[in-house]
């Protein structure tokens, strides 16, 4: 089933995402793949996260599609401009790929290459209007193609952004740009992520509410000091710290989350982070 | 010497849809010799704009539009005439309009765009403000340039990178261009110039024809290579 049918089957879906090897050793990518396979609906393979080098997405997707996932293509608008981003995306249809993931991406400095030149030429929500040109038929220059694409286009919102209103106003001009669903940054606060959601439900779009694998309360805290609208309550932190099996505990919580944000939306992404192999468990744990 | 040229009046009339009382500022600086900005065309755009059926509660037209501080004392005798405005049209550079955006409370909208500040920054000197995109947007973000208080240049709001207020890059010394954008916007009560979709930005009018991208200077040094 694609991720189209599966978020319009009414079920709650699930996505989860891998990264791909810096290097041509697909070993283990593959491998997180094969775990995957059967337990979720697709898998974002991302696009040069966080601005480091490696194996691009598209052929990650396109590896993925071989072995009979259904892999979500994740663009930033970071490295190419709208010549290769309008490109892609008509190599992304030829590959079988439909689901696009449009995303604005994180600065150069940010990551292993920060010499390069930044492009941002486009951006997300005119990355979202380009696809949406070639869909009918002509690209962002007006001029004819030969053959259009279809697409099924995602994007991406922070529900814990402090202030959220620039958040909200984003995410319905991307809804507007034609994203038809939202996969979010992590949200560990099922109050605020409700919040959220009253807002979020008139745009009319699906909604998958982000979950990051916490490893350790380490990390928790160095996503609360570092990552832009995370926050890990210091509940769940002090349960992560007492915690004598921490892999256990990290599939409780986040089990626990998806339940308790289940109802609020149409589904959940989890991004495991090099933990693939916990995301069948976490599933198990959560009854899905 | 900044170099800017009006903008087609209809995208003028597009900006102040919605308004009625306009009031308009001038520039005497780069402004009156590009004939953007100097006190004939601000009348004319006076004129215009009420044939448009809108009115002009008063104009001003200051020696140097890009001078921060000046412009609140030039400004200051025309109070009651800013009051009675909906919003400001602003006849210069993109940094005059960012000038005057910062000491009025006031919705300001450009009426040129900025083609080429020929290495100037302006009399506002603290930071870069005008990367002389040719198109200007400050319409659309309360009088505060998304291309150059924003790391990325983003056109549509902001990424999902600011932290507190700050942008992903070099947070201890850059706020995010959106967040202010946004504060400033909300402050106006126009969250509705954010929500607008302009389309991708047409980044080939960042490259005019040398003439344009060029000042005096450039003519004469060519001038002498020819002796
Ligand atoms: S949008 Fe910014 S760069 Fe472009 S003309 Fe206006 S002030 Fe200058
Ligand atoms: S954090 Fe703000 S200023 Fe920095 S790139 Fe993102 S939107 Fe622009």
């Amino acid at each position: 089933m694609s991720l189209r049918e599966a978020l319009k089957s009414g079920k709650f879906v699930v996505t989860a995402e891998i990264g791909p090897a810096k290097g041509v050793d697909v070993t283990e990518f593959l491998e997180n793949a094969e775990l995957l396979r059967g337990k979720v609906d697709a898998v974002n393979i991302t696009d040069q996260q966080s601005a480091v080098m490696r194996l691009g997405s598209l052929a990650g997707c396109h590896l993925l599609k071989e072995k009979g996932g259904e892999p979500v293509f994740q663009m930033t608008c970071r490295d190419r401009n709208r010549i290769a981003l309008q490109s892609d995306l008509l190599n992304a249809y030829v590959f079988g790929i439909e689901n696009v993931l449009c995303l604005t991406g994180d600065y150069v400095t940010l990551g292993d290459h920060p010499q390069a030149k930044p492009v941002f030429d486009l951006d997300s929500v005119s990355l979202l209007q380009a696809a949406r040109e070639l869909e009918q038929g002509r690209d962002l220059a007006g001029k004819e193609l030969k053959g259009a694409p279809k697409f099924f286009l995602g994007a991406c919102v922070t529900p814990g952004a402090d202030p959220v209103e620039p958040q909200l106003i984003k995410m319905e001009k991307k809804a507007k740009a034609g994203a038809q669903f939202f996969q979010t940054q992590a949200i560990y606060e099922p109050k605020k992520f409700e919040a959220f959601m009253k807002e979020a439900k008139k745009f009319g779009v699906q909604v998958l509410v982000g979950i990051v694998l916490i490893r350790s309360a380490a990390m928790a805290r160095f996503m609360n000091k570092n990552v832009a609208g995370i926050h890990v309550p210091d509940e769940i932190i002090d349960e992560m710290d007492e915690a004598e099996n921490k892999a256990q505990k990290s599939i409780e919580i986040a089990a626990r989350l998806i339940n308790e944000m289940k109802d609020m939306c149409q589904g959940a992404h989890i991004m495991a982070i090099g933990l693939e192999s916990r995301v069948p468990a976490v599933l198990d744990a959560a009854g899905l | 010497m900044i170099i800017s040229e009006l903008k087609p009046f209809p995208e003028v009339l597009g900006y102040l849809e919605g308004e009625k009382k306009i009031f308009l500022v001038g520039c005497k600086g780069c402004a009156e010799v590009c004939h953007t900005g100097d006190e004939p065309q601000v009348l004319e755009m006076k004129q215009q704009l009420e044939q448009e059926g809108k009115s002009v509660t008063g104009y001003c037209v200051v020696d140097f539009l890009c001078d921060k501080a000046l412009v609140k004392i030039r400004l200051l005798p025309h109070e009651a005439e800013i009051d009675a405005a909906d919003s400001l049209l602003i006849m210069t550079c993109g940094i005059g309009v960012q000038a005057t955006s910062a000491v009025v409370n006031k919705l300001s909208h450009p009426a040129c765009n900025t083609i080429n500040a020929g290495g100037a920054r302006g009399e506002w000197r603290g930071s870069e403000r005008c990367r002389e995109c040719g198109d200007c947007v400050l319409d659309l973000t309360g009088g505060i340039c998304p291309l150059t208080a924003c790391t990325k240049g983003l056109i549509n709001g902001p990424c999902g990178g600011a932290k507190d207020g700050r942008c992903e890059v070099e947070p201890e010394v850059r706020e995010c261009g959106w967040h202010l954008i946004y504060e400033r916007l909300k402050k106006l009560g126009r969250l509705d110039k954010m929500k607008a979709m302009p389309p991708p930005k047409d980044y080939g009018k960042m490259q005019p024809p040398k003439e344009l991208r060029s000042t005096i200077m450039w003519a004469l040094e060519q001038e002498e290579t020819k002796v």
